[in-house]
């Protein structure tokens, strides 16, 4: 599913005084496959842009298309069709274990399937919701367990099942890793990241603040700011605008910090900002004037 | 100055043998065993380990708020048992808590700040001036009449701060307060913390995720499974790669560029932890030739 | 956005009304009902609203926001005038017209719906102009001198104003975890009452631990800024009367007796006016 928005443009509290344009003018094209990141301070619209994505906020002004459904267009959106949309576009909101609600982990991962497919047998929601569950590592013993009773980490897993077990495309998270630990953090990763290279889901977007964490990530960037795009395009090409990333007070990832301070003294690396990469290139640097 | 200078030197805190578990005495869960632990007057500490390691629960057996089950925690030489000490401890060890939400008392920004004071009987003209102080200190008097609700994250957790100071302790526990709030709001509140660390003499526990926050620490305890696992400065602790791992921390951006740049050949020295460091080695080793 | 509740009825100005100290603004509210109860004729009641005019005038309020406000007891006020027309008794040389109405039943249900009116319009003027934090604070101290008979009154002001600051996270919370349910398939918006009921449960639920855990953690909190019950407490916040404060009590006092002018020459002045039409 391709996702391309034109001059999507929102407004909260439109008649009131306390009016915010939460979006201007949003142009962004999310192609099918990529890992794409989204960055921006708390308040540039980010939470807006991604809430518009399964139909969460309507559109008001400009064009929204998600796969082949046209979010602004109004007559043709039944409801039938928002929970198409919303069971191929999955959701995962900050902190999302304070959703869980189920006397058990089964019923609620099962809460989604159970919504988007009324129809289903027993055993069509066992295998979906068995299936989801160890998607993101989660062993099946715990099924019968009370959400309240895992780890934070685990809980928040429940919540990820809980949102994949529909099989949506593209998944959407606001701040996935917010409140782990280092190794929670990691683990969480790679989890998308298996998910995503196995193809279970096409598109992840992920909402972060962590610069490195996105420049390791993701093949794509956009940075909102103010309610509008600044810059899209490869982490490549946007880190390399550091002044106006440290500009903005979002930075750069340590690479580019580096980069930068090294360009200070006459020494050009071109890197794709990767610790990899740069690793790479600084040895060859080395090598080339050794 | 003027206001809530510091002048005592001992040891800020004290914990001997400390044992502790949640539940009855049958069916005990041990979160911290035979834990021991000081904490100097005026240091900066920086607090890490997993999630469940027993981080929180030590911050809170440091002002009372639990009571160790076996061992002694002393703030400043007074028991944390003795019911008769919890209000000097109380005044003496500040806290702030993790969610800029659920720990404002009051609609408005000078009231919430004004709880403490209140709670501990000062009169209402000294009030006055330990908003005043309060306030300054923590860059928030602009916010003064504001609603805490209409507040970022980061200022929330600056106006806690703020009603933690209010009360002039001499410890103040981060327990895991900037782990909500955008690079932008950690980095404010990092900067509040560590200037009235600096300027004030203030003892300052950070108990933390972020390891770039712990590299700036005087001194780093690492914590696993209810006990302390190592204890020192940022250098010596990072080199501990066996403890770090162990532990299920992480090394800081910067020493694990260093780390890649290392096993590509680079001859890079050892302890490198910040990016300043990094960036100054890297300059030196690249310019040489 | 759900957290814009907390302002609610606030109508922010910077006006007298505004200024005053919040316990004179309840104390002259109470009067201020105890003059439209007062009132025994339309003459009385129209003298009232006259008055409450004056008053929406001075706290530079616009009068819609107080007229919005007799709109959420409409049906109350209808609902009232029915029944006082249905179930008038009807004495002698009353005019019957219809049914079981007549012209003094349509009179006397008229008169109590005005006063019903009069009294909300009242209210709405006291929560337009101040705001609920000040309305806890004179609320709290006005009812101090029962804590003499040990009624909790800082407890009861505390929970007052946590409740007050907690209405805005909830909001939030309430919205985000609607947003997440949503986003796995809920729907809040069809079927019939018990299905809508039952859709709720997935709300309902996790605002309820959540809430429960933000009690648990504002406890902490509390102790740990060394909350200990009114022992030693002090108090930061003080209300101060002002010369507006008794310029305001003294208008309401000539108000008051001016309705009760009213109410005892009534008759004269409907004679004089009448007289003055010819």
């Amino acid at each position: 599913m391709r996702i391309v928005a034109e001059n999507l443009t929102f407004t909260y509290n439109k008649k009131s005084k306390f009016a915010v344009d939460a979006l201007k003018d949003v142009s962004l094209t999310i192609e099918e496959g990529s890992f794409f990141g989204i960055i921006g301070h708390t308040g540039s619209g980010k939470s807006t842009f991604i809430q518009h994505l399964n139909g969460i906020i309507p559109v008001s002004a400009g064009k929204l298309t998600v796969g082949d459904i046209n979010l602004a267009d109004k007559k043709k959106i039944v409801k039938k069709r928002y929970k198409e949309l919303r069971s191929k576009v999955g959701m995962v909101f900050q902190y999302p274990e304070y959703q869980l609600f189920a006397e058990t982990v089964f019923e609620d991962v099962a809460f989604g399937y159970r919504n988007f497919y009324p129809n289903s047998t027993q055993e069509e929601v066992k295998r979906a919701v068995f299936n989801a569950l160890s998607m993101v590592g989660l062993v099946h013993d715990c099924i019968n367990k009370s959400p309240l009773d895992l780890s934070g980490g685990q809980k928040r897993r429940v919540a990820i099942a809980g949102v994949l077990v529909s099989n949506p495309e593209v998944l959407v998270l606001d701040e996935p890793v917010a409140g782990l630990d280092p190794i929670g953090k990691n683990e969480l990763m790679k989890m998308l990241h298996s998910l995503h290279g196995s193809g279970a889901v096409k598109t992840v977007i992920i909402v972060s603040h962590d610069m490195d964490e996105v420049c390791e990530n993701c093949t794509d960037v956009a940075v909102f700011s103010e309610g509008k795009i600044v810059f899209s395009g490869k982490p490549k090409d946007v880190f390399r605008r550091s002044e106006e990333m440290n500009g903005l007070r979002l930075g750069v990832p340590v690479t580019g910090y580096l980069i930068d301070e090294l360009k200070n003294i006459g020494v050009q690396i071109d890197s794709d900002f990767t610790r990899e990469d740069f690793a790479k290139k600084i040895a060859d640097y080395y090598k080339n004037i050794k | 100055m003027g206001m809530c200078v510091i002048i005592n030197v001992m040891q800020a805190i004290e914990f001997k043998n400390v044992s502790f578990g949640y539940g009855d005495t049958d069916s005990r869960q041990e979160v911290l065993k035979n834990l021991t632990l000081t904490i100097k007057q005026g240091s900066f500490v920086a607090l890490l380990g997993r999630n469940g390691s027993g981080k929180s629960t030590c911050a809170r057996l440091i002002n009372g708020l639990l009571t160790p089950n076996e061992g002694t925690v002393t703030v400043f030489g007074m028991d944390t048992r003795d019911k008769k000490n919890l209000f000097e401890i109380r005044k003496r060890a500040g806290m702030v808590f993790q969610n800029p939400d659920n720990q404002q008392i009051a609609s408005i920004v000078e009231d919430d700040v004004a709880f403490g004071p209140e709670n501990i009987g000062v009169p209402r003209e000294e009030i006055k001036k330990r908003i005043d102080y309060a306030l300054k200190a923590t860059g928030t008097e602009e916010f003064r009449h504001s609603e805490v609700a209409r507040l970022s994250g980061g200022q929330k957790q600056r106006v806690a701060i703020a009603g933690a100071i209010a009360i002039c302790p001499d410890i103040l526990i981060l327990d895991e307060s900037t782990s909500m709030l955008d690079p932008k709001g950690r980095k404010e509140v990092i900067e509040v913390v560590r200037a009235l660390n600096r300027e004030r003499g203030m003892t300052v526990i950070d108990i933390t995720h972020y390891m770039d926050e712990a590299v700036e620490a005087d001194e780093i305890c690492i914590m696993g499974d209810g006990v302390i696992l190592a204890q020192g400065s940022p250098s010596q602790i990072f080199a501990q790669r066996d403890i770090i791992m162990a532990s299920g921390l992480e090394l800081p951006v910067p020493a694990r560029i260093a780390d890649a740049l290392k096993k590509e050949g680079l001859p890079l020295p050892d302890g490198i932890l910040t990016k300043e460091e990094l960036s100054k080695s890297l300059c030196e080793l690249l310019q040489k030739i | 956005m759900l957290s814009d509740v907390t302002f609610g009825q606030y109508y922010q100005a910077d006006s007298f009304v505004h200024k005053m100290d919040p316990r004179v603004k309840i104390l002259l509210l109470i009067a201020y009902i105890v003059m439209v109860f007062v009132a025994k004729t339309f003459l009385g009641l129209f003298a009232t609203l006259i008055f409450l005019l004056v008053t929406v005038v001075a706290s530079k309020v616009p009068i819609g926001s107080v007229l919005k406000s007799i709109k959420a007891i409409l049906f109350l006020v209808v609902f009232t005038a029915i029944l006082n027309i249905c179930f008038y008794s009807p004495k002698n040389g009353d005019t019957h017209l219809f049914w079981v109405v007549y012209t003094e039943g349509l009179i006397s249900a008229g008169f109590l719906a005005l006063r019903l009116v009069s009294l909300v319009m009242g209210s709405a003027v006291l929560t337009l102009t101040t705001t609920p934090v000040s309305l806890t604070d004179g609320i709290e101290s006005l009812l101090k001198p029962l804590s003499l008979v040990k009624f909790p009154v800082h407890d009861l002001a505390l929970i007052m104003s946590i409740a007050l600051r907690s209405i805005p996270t909830l909001a939030n919370e309430t919205e985000r975890i609607i947003n997440a349910q949503k986003a796995r398939g809920a729907e809040f918006d069809s079927g019939n009452i018990i299905k809508k009921a039952k859709a709720l449960i997935p709300v309902l639920i996790p605002l309820l631990i959540s809430a429960f855990r933000r009690g648990d953690e504002l406890g902490d909190a509390m102790d740990a800024r060394c909350y200990s019950g009114s022992k030693v407490r002090t108090k930061y916040k003080k209300l101060t009367l002002t010369f507006r404060d008794l310029v305001a009590t003294l208008v309401v006092a000539i108000a008051i007796t001016g309705v009760i002018m009213l109410n005892a020459y009534d008759a004269q002045i409907m004679l004089m006016l009448a007289k003055i039409w010819g």
